[in-house]
This record gives C-alpha cells, sequence and structure tokens, in this order.
C-alpha cells in the first residue's frame, strides 16, 4: 500500500550509474570468453545472450521505478493534492511517462537488434551488433537521465513527508502565522516544533499523537494562512489548504486576541471567513489564544461582535449533531501559562468523536458491527419487581462500618504525620518496636545482645535454662570428685623400683631431647634447604644414606654430613652436640630451660651486643627500626636458603667459556689442547 | 548477626571475616581465612587436614560427645522476646562454657597421660 509509505521507494540512480550498473552486471554474470574458432550459432548465441540480459535489465529497473512511484490517481486525494502542491503534477506524470517510453524503445531495440544476430556471419559482425545494440539502449537512458534525476528529488523529499492517516481522528490546527499553533501541538504531543518570533516558522506540515479516552488522535500543525485570493497563495500555504480540505478532521481555529501576531482581530476574522467554506461537515472550535496578555472579556466592542459572528458560524458546524453545545465552540486558552490548553483538547477531540461516530452509525457499516454483538436480558416472567434482598441487619452494619472508616480516617495519625512533626525525613527515624507485641510492654525498648563470648545467644535461649544449668553443675561436682578421688588412686597406684625410676627417668630425658630437636627442626625450616617432596617421594635422600654413599667412595662422611645437618640451623647450643661446644656447657646438669642455658656464661667472657641494639654510625633511628631492618634482610635470603639456591657468598664464575681460551690461533705451538 | 562456623577448620567466623561459596547446588561453604579457602578450592578433605576441628574430633584428640555440647543448638524459629529468659541465658552462658572447657582439659590430659 503506497499511501502513506513512501519511504520504501527504492533510490533512483543518476543516468551514468544506470548505464554503469547495468553493463557491468552485462559483463559479470554472462559468459566472457569467446573466439572466433568457435561455431557460429555458439558465436551468434554469445552476443545475443547479452543483448538479451541487457534489455531485461533496463526493462526490470524502469519498471520498479514506474511501479514504486505513487500514481497521484490511485493515492488518497490528500496525498494527490498535497504531491501535486509539492511537485507539479503535469511535470511528474511526464517524467514517469518518459520513464516508460524509454523501457518500450529499448525493448524494440533489443528486439530488432536480436533479429539481425540471427544472421551474424562472422565474430566480428556479431560482435559490432552487439556493440551497436548496447550503445542505443544506453543512449537513451542518457536521454532520459534528466528526468531520472528529478525523480530522484521527488523521492528524498516524498521520504520526508509526515506520515499522515488520513482516515484516523485528526486535529488540525490553523490560523495566521504567529498565533501560538506550534506551540499549541508542543503543549499537547510530544513533537518538538519549532516556535519563533517570526512569520512562517513552521514551513510544512507537522504530525503529532495525542490520547484522549485512550484513543490515540493525530494532531497536524499547519503553516500559517494569510488572507489573499486563492490564486495568489505559495506552496507552503497551499499546503494548508490541501490538508484542510481533504482531511476528515476537527479544526482548531486559532485566534490571537492580543494581536502580538502583527495582525489583528478584524483581518483574522476576515480570514475565517474567507476559509469556512472548507470547514463544511467538520467539528469546528475557535480557540482564542494568549489569554494572558488579553483576557477575552476585556477586548472592544467590534472585536467582540466580530468574534461572536465567528462562534455563530462555528455553531452552525454541530447543528447536524443536535447538541447545540455552548462551551464546546469557542475557547480560550494560553500556552505560555498552560492555563486551558488541556481543555481545548478535550473538547476538540470529544466533539471529533461524537461526530465519527455518529456518521458510522449512519452507515452501512454500523450494522455488521452490530449484528456481532447482542446484550442477553432475562425476559421479565411478570411486571413484579424484584430487587436483591438485603436483610436489614447487614446494611445497618455496612452503614455502621462505612461511618467508622470515615471517621477513622479523619482521626488516626499517620506515621507519615508524626514524621514531618519531628523533623521530616533525615531527621526522624521511625521506632520499628513500637507495635511489638511482648509479654509486658516495658521490654519493647531492650538493646538484645546478639553475641557473648564468641557464641550466638539466640543458640542458647531455653525457658529452663537455668533448671538445666543447677543440673550440670551438680553432674560437674560430681565429675570433680571423682576426679579427685581417681588421681589419690592413682599416685598411690604406681611404686616404682630404684631401677625402674632410673630408666623412667632417662626415657623422659630422651623424649624430651627428641621433642627438643623436633622443634629446632620445625623453626628453622623455612630456611632450612630441603628436597622438595615431589623429587623425594620415598623419602630416599637423607644424610645417612649420603654419609654411606660417601664413605662407600672412599671419602670421610662425618665433616659433610655435619654440615648438612647443621646448615641453616641457628647457632645454638643444643644438648645433642653436647660434644663439639664443650665451652660453656653445664655439664652435669639437665637445664630444660634453653633461655638459662644461653645465658649461663661465665662472666670473664666478654658479651656481644644484642643483635637489637643501635650503634650509632650505623644509621638507624632506634632499636625498633633496627629490628625491622634485621627482619627485611632475613626474609628476603629465607627463599633462597630453602631452595638451596646460589647465594651472594657463593663462589660465581661469571663466564663459564672465555674467549680467549676457546677461540684464536697461536703464535707457535699447536691449538690441540686448549 | 550471627557467627558461623567455618566449613574447613570450623573456627568462628566474625561478621566482616572470610569468605562464602555459594555452589549451584546452593549449598553454602563459609571460611573463615584464605588459608581454609584455598585448602578447600585443592579439594582437600578436611577429616584428613591435621589442623582442623574435623580431624581432632575423628580421631579422639578433643572432646566431642558431652552434654554441656547441647545447651546449643540452633534454632530455626525466632523466639518471641522475653526478658527474663534472656537474663538468664547470658548468665548461664559463661558458666557452661567455663564448664566445657574443664572438661576439654581434662579429655586431652587423660589422652596424653594414656600415652605416655
Amino acid at each position: 500500500m503506497v499511501q502513506y509509505n513512501f519511504k520504501k521507494i527504492t533510490v533512483v540512480p543518476p543516468g551514468k550509474d544506470f548505464i554503469d550498473i547495468i553493463l557491468s552486471r552485462t559483463q559479470r554474470q554472462t559468459p566472457t570468453v569467446v573466439h572466433k574458432g568457435y561455431a557460429i550459432s555458439r558465436i551468434r548465441q554469445f552476443y545475443m545472450r547479452k543483448v538479451r540480459y541487457s534489455q531485461q535489465n533496463f526493462y526490470e529497473k524502469l519498471s520498479t521505478i514506474i511501479d514504486e512511484f505513487p500514481r497521484l490517481d490511485d493515492v488518497h486525494p490528500f496525498y494527490g493534492d498535497l504531491l501535486h502542491v509539492l511537485y507539479n503534477k503535469d511535470h511528474y506524470k511526464l517524467a514517469l511517462g518518459q520513464i516508460n517510453t524509454a523501457r518500450n524503445i529499448i525493448a524494440k531495440i533489443s528486439k530488432d537488434y536480436l533479429r539481425l544476430l540471427k544472421y551474424g556471419d562472422s565474430l566480428y559482425r556479431c560482435k559490432c551488433l552487439k556493440v551497436a545494440a548496447l550503445g542505443r539502449m544506453c543512449t537513451v537512458i542518457k536521454r532520459i537521465s534528466p528526468s531520472l534525476a528529478y525523480l530522484e528529488q521527488i523521492r528524498q523529499h516524498m521520504a520526508r513527508l509526515p506520515s499522515i492517516d488520513p482516515n484516523t481522528r485528526t486535529l488540525l490546527i490553523c490560523g495566521y502565522p504567529n498565533v501560538g499553533k506550534s506551540s499549541f501541538m508542543n503543549k499537547i504531543t510530544r513533537a518538538d516544533v519549532d516556535v519563533q518570533p517570526y512569520a512562517f516558522t513552521t514551513k510544512s506540515l507537522f504530525v503529532g499523537h495525542a490520547d484522549y479516552k485512550y484513543l490515540r488522535y493525530q494532531v497536524i500543525d499547519t503553516p500559517g494562512i494569510l488572507d489573499r485570493p486563492f490564486e495568489d497563495r505559495n506552496i507552503i500555504e497551499m499546503c494548508s489548504i490541501t490538508a484542510l480540505a481533504h482531511l476528515r478532521a476537527a479544526v482548531l481555529f486559532f485566534l490571537d486576541i492580543s494581536g502580538s501576531c502583527g495582525y489583528s482581530i478584524a483581518q483574522q476574522a476576515a480570514l475565517f471567513h474567507s476559509i469556512k467554506s472548507l470547514f463544511m461537515n467538520k467539528p469546528l472550535v475557535i480557540v482564542c489564544n494568549k489569554t494572558d496578555l488579553q483576557p477575552l472579556e476585556k477586548l472592544s466592542e467590534e472585536d467582540m461582535k466580530l468574534v461572536m459572528e465567528m462562534k455563530a458560524e462555528a455553531m452552525k458546524t454541530i447543528a447536524q449533531g443536535g447538541e447545540p453545545n455552548e462551551e464546546g465552540v469557542l475557547l480560550t486558552m494560553s500556552t505560555l501559562t498552560e492555563d486551558g490548553v488541556m481543555a481545548v483538547k478535550n473538547a476538540a477531540c470529544e466533539r471529533l468523536l461524537d461526530q465519527r461516530v455518529e456518521v458510522k452509525m449512519k452507515s452501512k457499516k454500523i450494522n455488521d458491527c452490530l449484528n456481532r454483538f447482542h446484550v442477553a436480558l432475562p425476559k421479565p416472567r411478570d411486571s413484579k419487581e424484584r430487587p436483591p434482598c438485603i436483610p436489614q441487619a447487614v446494611l445497618e452494619a455496612r452503614a455502621d462500618a462505612a461511618a467508622a472508616k470515615e471517621k477513622k480516617k479523619l482521626e488516626r495519625k499517620l506515621e507519615k504525620d508524626l514524621e514531618n512533626e519531628n523533623g521530616g525525613a533525615g531527621v526522624y527515624s521511625a521506632s520499628l518496636k513500637k507495635h511489638y507485641m511482648l509479654a509486658n510492654d516495658e521490654w519493647k525498648e531492650d538493646i538484645l545482645p546478639e553475641i557473648l563470648d564468641g557464641h550466638n545467644v539466640a543458640d542458647f535461649l531455653d525457658p529452663d535454662i537455668l533448671q538445666r544449668c543447677e543440673e550440670l553443675e551438680r553432674e560437674e561436682g560430681l565429675r570433680l570428685e571423682e576426679e579427685v578421688a581417681q588421681e589419690a588412686f592413682q599416685i598411690d597406684g604406681h611404686e616404682l623400683t630404684e631401677e625402674q625410676r632410673e630408666i623412667l627417668g632417662q626415657i623422659r630425658k630422651k623424649k624430651a631431647l627428641i621433642i627438643q630437636e623436633h622443634r629446632m627442626k620445625k623453626r628453622t625450616a623455612e630456611s632450612r634447604p630441603i628436597v622438595p617432596r615431589k623429587f623425594d617421594k620415598d623419602r630416599k635422600f637423607t644424610t645417612d644414606r649420603m654419609g654411606r654413599q660417601l664413605s662407600s667412595m672412599g671419602f670421610d662422611p662425618i665433616a659433610a654430613v655435619d654440615r648438612a645437618r647443621s646448615r641453616g640451623r641457628k647457632r645454638e647450643r643444643s644438648l645433642s652436640r653436647a660434644g663439639n661446644d664443650g665451652d660453656d656447657m653445664d655439664i652435669d646438669g639437665q637445664q630444660p630451660n634453653k633461655k638459662l642455658r644461653a645465658m649461663s656464661r661465665p662472666s670473664s667472657r666478654s658479651k656481644s651486643r644484642p643483635p637489637e641494639e643501635v650503634v650509632p654510625g650505623e644509621g638507624f633511628r632506634d632499636s625498633d627500626q633496627k629490628k625491622k631492618a634485621i627482619k627485611k634482610a632475613k626474609d628476603s635470603v629465607k627463599k633462597r636458603n630453602k631452595e638451596a639456591r646460589r647465594g651472594e657468598a657463593d663462589r660465581v664464575i661469571p663466564t663459564l667459556k672465555p674467549k680467549h681460551l676457546f677461540s684464536g690461533k697461536r703464535s707457535i705451538g699447536k691449538t690441540s689442547r686448549r | 548477626m550471627r557467627l558461623e562456623k567455618c566449613w574447613f577448620c570450623s573456627s568462628t567466623v566474625y561478621p566482616g571475616h572470610g569468605i562464602q561459596f555459594v555452589r549451584n547446588d546452593a549449598k553454602v561453604f563459609r571460611f573463615c581465612r584464605s588459608k581454609c579457602h584455598k585448602n578447600f578450592k585443592m579439594k582437600r578433605n578436611p577429616r584428613k587436614v591435621k589442623w582442623t576441628k574435623a580431624y581432632r574430633s575423628l580421631h579422639g584428640k578433643d572432646m566431642t560427645q558431652d552434654s554441656t555440647f547441647e545447651f546449643e543448638r540452633k534454632r530455626n524459629r525466632p523466639e518471641r522476646y522475653d526478658r527474663n529468659v534472656t537474663e538468664q541465658t547470658l548468665k548461664a552462658i559463661p558458666l557452661i562454657t567455663k564448664i566445657r572447657h574443664e572438661r576439654q582439659k581434662k579429655h586431652i590430659t587423660n589422652r596424653l597421660a594414656d600415652v605416655l
């Protein structure tokens, strides 16, 4: 349906491009290779195919143009007239006619040349014929290229026309320039029409949509009309006239009663009377705009008379409806203060709706609709009245409830009111505990602890917890007594001999030793290098094994094993190495306290400084900082030690293969060994 | 606000600590610190990891069954607030925990004594 969808017309290419497109397509889509050695029928077929292909393409493309452009007689007369006003109807038709003739000419050319090609006797002759055919077709297109350009322009303009549906509910806004039509449009719809102080700001029709009673209304804003004889009107005014003439819409005639548009009321009234013929059968509303500058009541006598005349005319248009509704005809408003804007819209929509419904009722179509629905009422048996039966008590109860509800609404203080009283939303925070239902109302504001000593209080809550606690304590008392009895028994029970006690002591000593060793090992685990577990799943890498292997090779393993064992250990004294460092060891006592042992030295021995002591000259502020520095130094070395990597003090060979030893000729002698 | 238990090591997770992981079958795993979280991601079984409570309970290192544990029970229904009950509970909790600690200590000493 081409009615108002002018956007779907395909682009009309300019003449030259048209030719290029078709010719390149011919070249691509038909076979390109032919030799003069081929059979003549094959050659002829080859060239005939090319001519036919070109002709078909030209035909198709021109046909699409002709079909897609709307025929002014087939579309709605509104669009027909609009297109005529905008682009001359005759010119338009001529252009399309030219395209049509071009199409036919091309068809004839191709027919002629195909006939000639049938008798071509050599490759050269066939080729010449083909060239001539295509050349003539292209010349035809070149001749119509101005028409193509014109149609392209029209197409672009048509695509931008507003999509006005001529059959739906429409409100048409008309009047002199600058009376406030576009402002009104902006107010009631979401359209964003230019509003400027100069006349003829709106140069073409604009469409917006407004809603009323769940129905959508098209609102059409027109350019202003001046009071001139019909023949003198320019294109812009003709647009509005066309719209007025063809669209079945409610007309809102705008009147600027303040005269700030530059035209007096007399002039506007004159315009009104000259175009009132266009308002036939259309609900007319006269809208007096700009009441903020000049209210209607304060108009002068003559102006008032003119306005009343217009009103009388407008009343005539509703005469058919049979409802002489005074208010719906003359309305005042101001788009600046938005006073009465909605009233105007509603009145106009209402009038239009009534009129349309009336028309529909009178037409034949309504009968089809009426047949489709049927309201079923039960047939009354007799003329006795049977209202619904509600018992008196229920009626009274209902009345009471309604009264109580009313009263309650008035009496009850809302939380919101309370909030407002106490300082508003940001200041007052509602007490949520107000409506708690507790056994004792004093408990409402209690602060309840949820956590105590790492336990959730809620997990312990129990109404008879006291009782259970008492039981528990009793149990505990019993248990403690039992324990004491047990211990006493245990102490008496063991009677050891001298020998056994000695053995026990040794066992305990050995055990303490093992524990201590283990602890030292653990403590130095971070810096002691070990073979990672993935390489040593079976725990084969032990110092014992190393010692055995070394001794099997003939070396003395003791030093190596000691070194391996002691590597990474702090230089602490340990009982197991009692033999090596005999200096400061207390031989006869076991001093289980390591610290005491470490500190126990004869006073003749000099004391070294504790590591944290700040020596002036080292650069530390206080012992804390020094401790931190020491810790950082140790940390940086830990990982390296653990992975048994090469450290800073380990021997390093900077270049493994220095060039001077591995290359070069000798001045005398051989280079068989390096 | 609740104190939860770490799924891996069974220590308490205080508010603001740890990570909570919700699996696609809607099971929630709470971890007290990244150590437990990383162990979980490595798919380690807490019953085999020595320092967790699960291991210790399973291998009898810590006391598992005692009447003091029955006082602490997660209730799914909120109880209506009663000041007297709450007061009594708050007084009772330290007593119960004290008794529990004593009993745990005794358990451990007994265990060590048996070894020796």
